[in-house]
């Protein structure tokens, strides 16, 4: 234990020296981020579990992210009501970087997904979801499980799905469809046009992209603070 | 025009089109030249356009794509977004006419310059190059960076290997380890951000820094929490400790460890986890099976209430609104009514009325 002490001593010391020259990277480069993490990850250290940890204290990748964190907290929770708990990554982003102003330093997508997978542990219903090219990011405790989440790809491409499209995409019955699509009627993740020509469309709103644009207004805002 | 994936610039004299792809080819085309321009608005398949009609080319032209075209107006496709800013940037730009008060002398091509010697690096190309020189010195940096990044992730593998090794002594010799040495080594791992190994749930992952964590908690949360009825999600917790330090911010995970200690630390907070697997923080006088019986009561009053609804009658979040009705349904005092339009809560009459 004595000589994890001492090594730990010169680790940090040549922490300090590389931060001295190249912290100002890590804060303004997302590239060198994802290739700091990776690594990080391959010799299994997480240099995000701890913000008393060195690489926080030292690199300053704690502080980012973790303020990243709260950022990401407060945009779901002000569009919660609008889209039920699930956002585009791409939506998230937009909004996230809003709000952040204009000398902020730059946000990645991956950026995003890192600290969102740091929220998870905080017990409200975090999770990212893998759909189309991106990922939907759910932000309350609603159980979405594997036939949810495949529902919601198959929707990603039009923002709508139907029964019938999910009976022929997916083989699925009527039954299991509609059970699927009510959930997230009840989440209130999805919204039920019947005046639609043909079957009804089920439509997410975390899809919509007119809605993307749409600033978050006082009221959601007020929501947004705890 | 088989000319589209570009980038589109406007400044006081010009339009520059380059091409994303192959940053070699690039276009200009002098505002002087535009008659007029006009609006398409997108359709079904078709994107939004600006229509921009040109005089007759005049003989000192610069060669371009083209020779000649049976079209005196050229159309500029915007494919994804940007033709409603830029059309009106460039209405403006029409109706100032800059180009007409500056001397085109601003706005050069370096090789043609007959001030031969003084290259003026003003203008676009100017900026190009400018930013291609930081990004060439930017390139310089990040592969610096990168092999001292590589060098320190050696030694940090080291230290992972270390603390590897030291865990499975800890596992051998189960009993000659002390608490303390325990204590220390728990800590060293919390600063290397390894993830502990060996699993001694005395203190869970907490460290001597948690503990402290825990104790600073309970001074910060206390009035909070009184005002919030004597509850708080975690997720509102994180935030409100975030913004109110800072700097030196907490991970979610060192607020979760720090959380667990709480009770075993006797501290006026508690750490709750709900079925759902959301998490909160009471005041140990708060007493959410109590909150259930004015919950009951409000229901009662109403006929039956939706999550929603109910936060917003007793000005709670949504979340542990709908934590506390859940919890009077387990307790068997509400009834759920499960449908498209949401989940209502009923007063469970099966009990009160049999």
């Amino acid at each position: 234990l004595f000589q994890m002490s001492k090594q730990l001593d010169m680790f940090k010391t040549n922490l300090e020296e590389f931060a001295s020259k190249h912290k100002q990277e890590i804060r303004k480069n997302p590239e060198f981020r994802v290739q700091f993490q990776d690594m990080c990850a391959t010799i299994g250290v997480d240099p995000l579990a701890s913000g008393k940890g060195f690489w926080s204290e030292m690199l300053g990748v704690g502080d980012f992210y973790y303020e990243l964190g709260v950022q990401i907290i407060e945009v779901c929770l002000a569009l919660k009501h609008r889209n039920g708990g699930l956002i585009t990554l791409e939506e998230l982003h937009q909004q996230v970087l809003k709000g952040r102003g204009k000398f902020a330093q730059d946000v990645s997508q991956d950026d995003l997904l890192r600290a969102i997978k740091k929220l998870k542990v905080l017990g409200n219903g975090f999770g990212i979801i893998p759909v189309g090219g991106t990922y939907l990011i759910q932000s309350v405790p609603a159980e979405l499980n594997m036939d949810h989440t495949v529902v919601l790809q198959l929707a990603e491409k039009k923002g709508y799905v139907t029964v019938g499209e999910i009976r022929s995409s997916l083989k699925w019955e009527t039954e299991r469809a509609k059970q699927v699509l009510e959930h997230l009627l009840k989440e209130g993740m999805a919204w039920l046009d019947t005046q639609a020509a043909g079957d009804p469309q089920y439509w997410l709103p975390a899809l919509f992209t007119e809605l993307h644009s749409q600033e978050i207004t006082p009221e959601e805002a007020k929501e947004a603070i705890p | 025009v088989r000319f589209d994936s570009g980038v589109l610039l406007l400044s006081t004299h010009r339009l520059i089109w380059r091409d994303q792809k192959n940053h070699e080819c690039c276009m200009s085309l002098p505002l002087s030249q535009v008659v007029f321009i006009e609006e398409q608005a997108a359709g079904i398949g078709k994107s939004a356009k600006i229509v921009v009609h040109l005089h007759p080319s005049s003989s000192n032209k610069e060669p371009g794509p083209f020779q000649s075209s049976k079209y005196s107006y050229i159309k500029l496709s915007f494919k994804e977004h940007g033709q409603i800013e830029f059309y009106r940037r460039l209405s403006e730009e029409m109706t100032h006419r800059r180009w007409e008060n500056m001397p085109t002398g601003q706005t050069i091509q370096v090789n043609k310059d007959p001030q031969a010697g003084r290259i003026r690096a003003v203008g676009i190309v100017g900026i190009e190059r400018k930013l291609e020189e930081k990004r060439k010195e930017t390139d310089k940096n990040i592969s610096e960076a990168f092999e001292d990044l590589s060098k320190l992730m050696e030694k940090a593998k080291e230290m992972v290997e270390l603390s590897k090794s030291i865990a499975n002594k800890i596992k051998e010799k189960q009993g000659d380890i002390t608490e303390d040495e325990t204590i220390r080594f728990k800590s060293y791992l919390l600063s290397m951000g390894i993830a502990n190994p060996v699993t001694r749930e005395t203190y869970g992952s907490g460290t001597q820094y948690h503990m402290q964590l825990a104790k600073q908690l309970a001074g910060i949360l206390q009035t909070p929490l009184e005002e919030r009825g004597g509850i708080m999600s975690l997720t509102e917790v994180y935030c409100l400790v975030n913004r109110a330090r800072g700097l030196e911010l907490l991970s979610p995970e060192d607020l979760v460890n720090a959380c667990k200690m709480l009770e075993s630390l006797k501290l006026p907070l508690r750490l709750r986890i709900f079925d759902s697997g959301v998490m909160v923080i009471e005041l140990q006088s708060h007493n959410e099976e109590e909150m259930v019986a004015a919950a009951l009561e409000t229901v009662s009053e109403k006929g039956s209430l939706t999550a929603d609804e109910f936060a917003k009658l007793v000005g709670m979040s949504v979340l542990l609104a709908k934590e506390r009705l859940l919890l009077a349904e387990k307790m068997g005092h509400l009834c759920r009514d499960d449908s498209v339009e949401g989940l209502r809560f009923y007063p469970n009459l099966f009990l009160t009325q049999s």
